[in-house]
């Protein structure tokens, strides 16, 4: 037998037949949900390196300034839970805050997807994405999404390699000085309409980096976000299903 | 008086009993020793006082296993001449030195920039203005590649002389992914935050460079790691060595249109990083590793999980990596493609793999050994050629290597009982210097505290800071189509090097 067939043989099918429904395997720090339990909040607040907790009306939690290090529910297990629900994305940045005492998947607001992109890309969406100051992880989790497993491309998702052939950008990474003017101008090269996803908390707050010297983030001061993805990194199906949700929202 | 002081991997000193010597004897001292094989330079960094500033030079010994420090005082007005005019293997650093306070040089033979940090000397340079070496010549054209590449790859310039096809030159200008991680380190005295600091230097190398911190951590403050929590560390760094080297195996069959050994080494890391999912809760093992605990014992049930994974992998990575080296149209894409020889991977200063695939031993595991390796016995796998396909083989030969020590890691780890209690600060005015090797190869972390205990500079080395000019000599002479496969057998972090 030729080698090649035997080795297809032995592989089998490696795909992941529904990504929908998919789990991830072992531990997963994915959706939070907190608790209405009493507990010390100021010590709660302070216990998180990227401020992503704070209060007002009850105790909230930003998944845009999250690094699900977990160490808050290491340290308030009664307060804070992950779970294991990895759809994390959404299109309107106050979708991402957690509130006390609400458990639901995050939300995802139909109205707010922008005229000139609802349904145009149902079944094809070109990217092209931008490393800006990213640690690489999220840029590896990207390419993952198109590994034989989570295979994203068979929904029409593709990373192109031009951004004259893109249908919108994926910012990764908190968006560094150095990047400012190179991320500007592939935005500037793809053609209208575009849509523009920030995946991983780095790019949706600048995560730890969020303050320093070292980023410009002022792109964001005057450019709409489609999709927040966030995560340290995305986890493949994370991004795959947030992807969806814009593409086919109904 | 002394030239150096002799001290060991992750071993605290008092910052005073660093010899601190006039510059022409820093240089000389220092150069005489980068002419033995034995030394390399693992660091070499400046720390600046208001009226003056301290240079650092650490100097490693595979053989005697211990590292020369010596320093001396220079004058921001004044020009020195430069140890990379001796021994080239000491320009990044100097490069480095240069761009951070404007320390001038002589007689530096590349003094060019490295990452354009926000907090450069000289404010007036940017990144956009980069001055690439260029050649007056009618038949000779030049290519630009980057920042932003063809994929999801992170951003770098890549600008090559050709003549026809042929590369002659490739200048590599880096800086883009500079977001200032060293002095954030510094800055937030929060032990936390800084440990999530270091997981994102660079995100492949997640355990590299967060073991490197926690130990540079818990050796200034006196703390003695359990056995167990080294073991879990070994583990989790052979772990990751093989997930990266079968994902770049993948890598190596794409750029060489070999459909079947991308997917099926593709697919094949997928089980590994999932192990560290099932592990401490991330594929890329951001949560792991934490100074002064194991937040994530390595227990039976994980041990059988581990091995069951590698019974699986073992089979389907067998019978693919011997298919594919077995094929002429693979192996015609591998051989004699992107040499790198050993005399230039040593005068260039060539770490890690890089490094062992073209003759030249550097292996932290066996010249510096810490954590689990010293029951290990660490022998590193030495290729010749230093060519793709000796890249490639490497890696095979690393893959078998660490699921032969991860098997063994596993049936040697104990139970993970009580870990001392954290101590609260680190001795005051010290230094020390971590070495660990990562995947890809030698990670330096060096830290000084101040009179409080505080930290009061913090240096990260990555490997690639020394290899990235490996690529740029691999490729020299090559087919320009030949870019990418030299470029993916190396592997090296853009981040881990702009910091």
């Amino acid at each position: 037998m030729i080698p090649e067939i035997k080795i297809m043989i032995h592989q089998g099918k490696q795909f992941i037949p529904n990504v929908f429904t998919a789990q991830v395997p072992g531990i997963f720090r994915g959706r939070p949900v907190i608790s209405t339990e009493k507990t010390d909040t100021e010590q709660l607040i302070r216990c998180c390196p990227t401020g992503a907790i704070s209060e007002n009306q009850g105790v909230c939690l930003d998944m845009g300034k999250c690094l699900f290090c977990g160490e808050c529910a290491d340290r308030f297990p009664e307060k804070i839970k992950f779970t294991k629900d990895s759809k994390l994305g959404t299109n309107f940045r106050e979708g991402l805050i957690i509130r006390e005492g609400i458990d639901r998947p995050v939300q995802f607001d139909k109205s707010l997807i922008r005229e000139e992109i609802r349904g145009l890309f149902k079944r094809s969406l070109k990217l092209r994405q931008v490393s800006a100051g990213g640690d690489n992880s999220c840029e590896w989790e990207l390419n993952a999404s198109n590994n034989v497993q989570f295979d994203i491309s068979r929904f029409g998702i593709e990373f192109t390699a031009s951004p004259r052939h893109a249908d919108g950008v994926v910012i990764t990474g908190p968006i560094s000085r150095n990047m400012a003017m190179a991320l500007q101008s592939t935005w500037d090269a793809v053609p209208k309409p575009k849509v523009l996803i920030l995946a991983g908390t780095d790019a949706i707050s600048g995560g730890l980096f969020a303050g320093s010297n070292g980023l410009d983030r002022s792109f964001l001061d005057h450019n709409r976000v489609d999709l927040y993805i966030p995560g340290n990194p995305t986890h493949p199906l994370n991004i795959i299903n947030s992807i969806l949700r814009l593409m086919r929202p109904d | 008086m002394d030239k150096y002081i002799e001290i060991k991997n992750s071993i605290p000193i008092p910052l005073k009993s660093i010899p601190e010597m006039d510059y022409n004897d820093f240089l000389s001292t220092n150069t005489l020793l980068a002419a033995s094989e034995n030394n390399h330079c693992v660091a070499l960094f400046g720390d600046k006082k208001t009226d003056h500033m301290l240079l650092f030079c650490c100097m490693a010994n595979d053989a005697t296993h211990t590292i020369y420090v010596n320093s001396t005082r220079v004058l921001l007005s004044e020009q020195y001449p430069s140890l990379s005019r001796v021994h080239f293997s000491f320009h990044i650093f100097e490069r480095e030195i240069h761009e951070s306070f404007g320390l001038q040089y002589t007689d530096h033979p590349w003094l060019k920039p490295v990452r354009y940090p926000w907090y450069r000397h000289d404010q007036t340079k940017s990144i956009e203005n980069y001055p690439f070496y260029h050649i007056q010549s009618e038949e000779l054209h030049e290519v630009g590649v980057g920042p932003v590449h063809a994929g999801i790859i992170e951003p770098g310039h890549f600008r090559f002389i050709c003549n026809g096809e042929q590369i002659l030159h490739l200048e590599i200008q880096l800086g883009y992914q500079h977001r200032g991680i060293e002095k954030l380190i510094v800055e937030k005295d929060n032990l936390l935050t800084q440990t999530l600091l270091s997981e994102s230097i660079a995100g492949d190398t997640v355990v590299g460079h967060t073991v490197s911190f926690s130990r540079t951590i818990e050796s200034l403050s006196g703390f003695e790691a359990p056995e167990h929590l080294e073991m879990a560390r070994t583990l989790a760094l052979e772990w990751e060595r093989m997930a990266i080297h079968s994902g770049d195996l993948s890598a190596i069959a794409t750029d060489v249109a070999y459909q079947l050994g991308s997917s099926v080494f593709g697919r094949l890391r997928t089980p590994i990083v999932n192990s560290f999912q099932v592990w401490c809760g991330n594929r890329l093992a951001k949560g792991l590793i934490r100074p002064y605990k194991n937040r994530f014992p390595f227990n039976k049930k994980l041990a059988s999980e581990f091995n069951k994974v590698l019974d699986e992998y073992w089979p389907d990575y067998t019978e693919m990596f011997d298919r594919m080296i077995d094929l002429p149209s693979v192996l015609s894409r591998l051989e004699k493609t992107g040499i790198v020889t050993r005399d230039q991977h040593l005068a260039i200063g060539s770490v890690g793999m890089a490094a062992r695939s073209g003759g030249l031993s550097r292996d932290i595991r066996q010249s510096h050994p810490h954590d689990g390796y010293h029951l290990l016995k660490h022998q590193p796998v030495l290729l010749t050629q230093g060519d793709v396909y000796a890249r490639t083989l490497l890696r095979d030969n690393e893959i078998r290597q660490s699921a032969g020590y991860i098997r063994q890691l596993i049936s040697l780890m104990p139970e993970a009982d009580s870990i001392p209690a954290p101590p609260t600060s680190l001795l005051p005015d010290s230094f020390v210097v971590t070495l660990t090797e990562g995947w890809r190869g030698e990670i330096a972390h060096a830290a000084i505290t101040n009179k409080n205990g505080k930290l009061a500079l913090y240096k990260i080395k990555d490997p690639s800071m020394h290899n990235w000019m490996a690529l740029a000599l691999a490729v020299r002479n090559n087919e320009i189509s030949d870019f990418p496969i030299c470029n993916k057998s190396f592997n090296l972090s853009y981040c881990g090097f702009d910091l």
